[in-house]
């Protein structure tokens, strides 16, 4: 059984008091709960400060192109159906760069798991408006304020009937570390979107904003029913529900593929020779 | 001999279908066959044509005369009756196209008439044609009859004889009716292998063990795509239509990173979306094989037509600086061995490899007696399994004499497999310090590289050993520059020197390409651009400057006639 200890990555370099600690420590003591040991996993990520994550933990680690995550992740999965594949990836990295990515992936329900910190706007290049930043936001960037409306991750979701939908906050790690553990057990594309403060260039969605308007869905909630899961992924605002907002059975896009359904394809072996009988049909 | 056919029509008519049963024809009889298509990027309408040349000797590029037109439309006659050789034939059918012809090189053949009458569809009027084409020629049917029946054959024994009769109607029309017809084309040999450039590069990807392929449709490379699909369950390769060529190298990058063999391709506007991804593979080192099939550009260009003016894109797009290989096949043959190449070197050394066509080569097909199996390499440069295991340390990018890092596969062992599109240390996190920079500049860089240039081949010369002209080109242009080579050798020392692994620009301790240019008379580049990249690439690789250059770029391939025309417009 793996140990935290067998976590321990480089020190981070985000900064004090960034929600992204949490959801660091958070991870990782649910990776040590589900007993997955490092190198049985591979997280792909990509360019901002959630983008760092995988060098702070152990596992295999593809830190690839900004917005790139889900693409790389999807190929890892096809061609190794054995591996656990997370992508964690930022607002601005996934709902902005990389939003046609993720709207594909949803459709495809690969078995990738997507962990996207949300902090409502960009962290590494110092604070400009990301899809998910407030409208009226005044940034350098924006002198006018945000003038587009904000995207609503879980609504998208849940529009595509995405395999699992779920939102958390980096303010309640009790309650994450259930999210995180449900994702990783969910067969299917999951989305979970957790909020988390940038102490530094979020100066309206601070830990005291999301603290008064977040509340956990109520146990008798259904999250399979798609019509309720749309009206709880459109609310926002003064209560901003967090939890399972929407889960689906869909087949796995991996399952779907015949070449793969027993062997991952990298052990299936190659023999040159097949080729000759392909060299006829030219003939 | 050396006969042309060309079916000329509307996008939809079938133009398609009976050049490429003509063609497995004439290969299957022994002959030498070169095929190429003129398409509009329509579905249906406009005007298309495929032309087929064969011959007892090797053809390797079209020629301007037509020895028979099959003019499925009026516009065919309009614009192809004027490429008639001296004894050349029109056929068309009167009823489809509402006008008659008088002239003596006109056959009027009831397509459509024959196709109700004998097989009882309209639908089978191409097959009336081609079998006509077959009486026109002399040639028996067995061969066609035989193509018939395996078509066919999920259609039902039904539709096969309809076919069959279709096709003997045409052939026995034309047997009686082309009085003036003084063909002659019996069988010569064993069957010949007919392939396109397309499927080559497609089969060569399968004979390298290349187990992914995520591509977003763009003529005309789809067609390698669309090869490699119909062999997806055969030889267990996953193929997925990424959301847009962003996603498809991407894709592939996470494929390769996973432990396989994977490849993307595209045309010009799809590669340039993959150029970030270009340079992820060099950051990351993770091996990667992209075919360019080049179009007329820029922007949307002629989607449908040829040009080679992507070299310097292919050369130097991409941010930073790192190692690539470039490959420019000038046959199908080639392009089904340099694909091979591209997935050893790819491995071999981590880097991307481009294979560098166009839209000519792409969809013409050429004959082969036989592609050598024994010729491809396959090795896994990969760690896997307990070889993997076994290792006491690992390091992904780890400092080596070689500059190679190996290359573990993810999940074999407790080793963690890490890399990052950051600049990074051995293990593969991310680094911010100037002596790890320069550690892995060198490493990436400057020791790879000289052993990736070991790899490259120097160009082939074909012709004269001590020519006093030399033509020369790289990729698609070899068929068309070998013919003129031929015609013009018997007056001439002449050679042609055809580069097909482009870059590194292959260095001259092999052979001295130098040399036999600096010693001819006149040298010519040709090059199917409007300002001759590739002589401009020559000169800044060996300080050598062409004396005069050959460019055409209305989107149309060079036929043999035009370049004899142009070189003579030069030496005489």
């Amino acid at each position: 059984m793996p140990s935290l200890d067998d976590y321990k990555g480089q020190n981070p370099t985000w900064c004090p008091g960034c929600g992204n600690f949490s959801i660091l420590k958070t991870f990782k003591d649910a990776m040590v709960e589900l007993g997955i040991d490092p190198h049985q996993f591979t997280i792909v990520s990509g360019i901002g400060q959630a983008g760092k994550f995988p060098h702070y933990l152990k596992c295999n680690t593809f830190n690839g192109l900004h917005g790139r995550t889900l693409p790389v992740a999807t190929g890892i999965r096809l061609s190794n159906h054995d591996m656990l594949v997370i992508a964690v990836a930022g607002d601005g990295d996934c709902y902005g760069e990389g939003g046609n990515h993720l709207m594909h992936a949803m459709r495809r329900n690969i078995n990738v798991k997507l962990f996207v910190h949300d902090n409502q706007i960009y962290g590494l290049t110092k604070g400009q408006a990301s899809p998910t930043s407030m409208e009226g936001m005044v940034t350098k960037n924006q002198p006018f304020g945000v003038l587009s409306a904000e995207l609503n991750p879980m609504a998208l979701a849940v529009a595509l009937d995405c395999s699992f939908v779920a939102r958390g906050f980096a303010g309640d790690t009790e309650h994450l570390n259930g999210l995180i553990k449900e994702a990783i057990n969910h067969k299917g594309f999951t989305l979970v979107d957790v909020l988390q403060p940038c102490v530094t260039f979020n100066k309206v969605n601070t830990y005291e904003w999301y603290r008064q308007r977040v509340y956990h869905i109520e146990p008798e909630y259904n999250p399979k029913n798609r019509i309720e899961a749309f009206k709880k992924a459109l609310e926002w605002g003064d209560r901003i529900p967090i939890g399972i907002i929407y889960k689906n059975n869909r087949p796995i896009f991996e399952e779907r593929i015949q070449v793969i359904k027993d062997i991952p394809l990298v052990r299936q072996l190659f023999n040159v020779a097949k080729i000759e009988k392909t060299l006829k049909e030219f003939y | 001999m050396d006969y042309s056919i060309k079916i000329g029509g509307e996008a939809g008519q079938g133009i398609q279908t009976i050049g490429d049963t003509l063609a497995r024809v004439f290969s299957r009889a022994g002959y030498h066959v070169f095929t190429n298509q003129d398409y509009e990027s329509r579905i249906r309408g406009g005007h298309n044509f495929f032309q087929i040349r064969f011959s007892e000797k090797p053809v390797t590029a079209s020629r301007d005369k037509i020895d028979i037109l099959v003019a499925l439309d009026k516009e065919s006659i309009e614009q192809h009756e004027k490429e008639l050789s001296e004894y050349g034939q029109i056929i068309y059918d009167s009823a489809t196209l509402k006008q008659q012809h008088e002239k003596s090189y006109f056959l009027d053949i009831p397509f459509v008439n024959l196709a109700v009458k004998h097989g009882g569809n309209k639908i089978m009027a191409n097959t009336v044609a081609t079998g006509a084409v077959l009486g026109m020629l002399g040639m028996e049917l067995d061969i066609l009859l035989d193509i018939i029946k395996v078509t066919f054959k999920k259609k039902g024994e039904d539709i096969i004889k309809a076919n069959i009769d279709a096709a003997m109607a045409g052939h026995d029309h034309a047997v009686k009716e082309c009085i003036k017809c003084s063909f002659s084309a019996a069988p010569i040999s064993k069957p010949k292998m007919l392939i396109a450039g397309n499927d080559a590069i497609g089969l060569g990807a399968i004979a390298s063990g290349c187990k992914f392929y995520a591509a977003y449709p763009m003529t005309p490379s789809t067609g390698i795509m669309e090869y490699v699909a119909s062999k997806a369950k055969e030889y267990g390769i996953v193929i997925e239509q990424a959301e847009d060529e962003i996603a498809a190298i991407n894709m592939a990058l996470g494929a390769s990173f996973a432990g396989v063999r994977a490849m993307t391709g595209s045309s010009g506007g799809g590669f340039a979306l993959m150029v970030e991804g270009l340079s992820l593979s060099a950051m990351t080192e993770t091996p990667i094989v992209i075919a360019l099939a080049q179009r007329p550009g820029p922007a949307t260009g002629f989607p449908t037509r040829t040009e080679q003016a992507d070299l310097n894109f292919a050369l130097y797009t991409a941010h930073g600086e790192f190692p690539r290989v470039i490959f420019t096949p000038g046959t199908p043959e080639q392009a089904f061995y340099l694909t091979n190449k591209a997935f050893d070197i790819a491995e071999k050394y981590q880097i991307p490899v481009i294979i560098l066509t166009d839209q000519y080569l792409a969809d013409s097909q050429w004959t082969f007696d036989n592609f050598d199996l024994s010729k491809i390499k396959y090795t896994d440069y990969r760690l896997r399994g307990d070889t993997f295991k076994n290792l006491k340390q690992y390091k992904r990018h780890a400092f080596t004499d070689s500059g190679i890092s190996p290359l573990g596969v993810p999940g074999d062992a407790k080793h963690l497999v890490v890399t990052d599109s950051d600049e990074h240390d051995e293990e593969g996190h991310i680094a911010e310090d100037a002596e790890t920079r320069i550690k892995m500049v060198n490493k990436r860089l400057f020791k790879k590289l000289p052993l990736i240039q070991k790899e490259i081949e120097p160009p082939l010369i074909y012709g004269h050993s001590n020519p006093e002209i030399v033509i020369s080109g790289w990729g698609s242009t070899y068929g068309v520059m070998k013919e003129a080579v031929d015609e013009l050798s018997a007056n001439w020392d002449i050679a042609m020197l055809h580069f097909s692994e482009i870059y590194p620009f292959p260095p001259i301790n092999k052979f001295n390409y130098l040399k036999v240019l600096k010693n001819a008379k006149m040298t010519i580049c040709v090059e199917n651009n409007a300002t001759g990249q590739f002589a401009k690439l020559m000169k800044a690789e060996t300080g050598y400057t062409f004396n005069t250059l050959i460019n055409r770029f209305d989107g149309r391939p060079f036929t043999v006639e035009q370049l004899l025309g142009e070189i003579n417009a030069i030496i005489r």
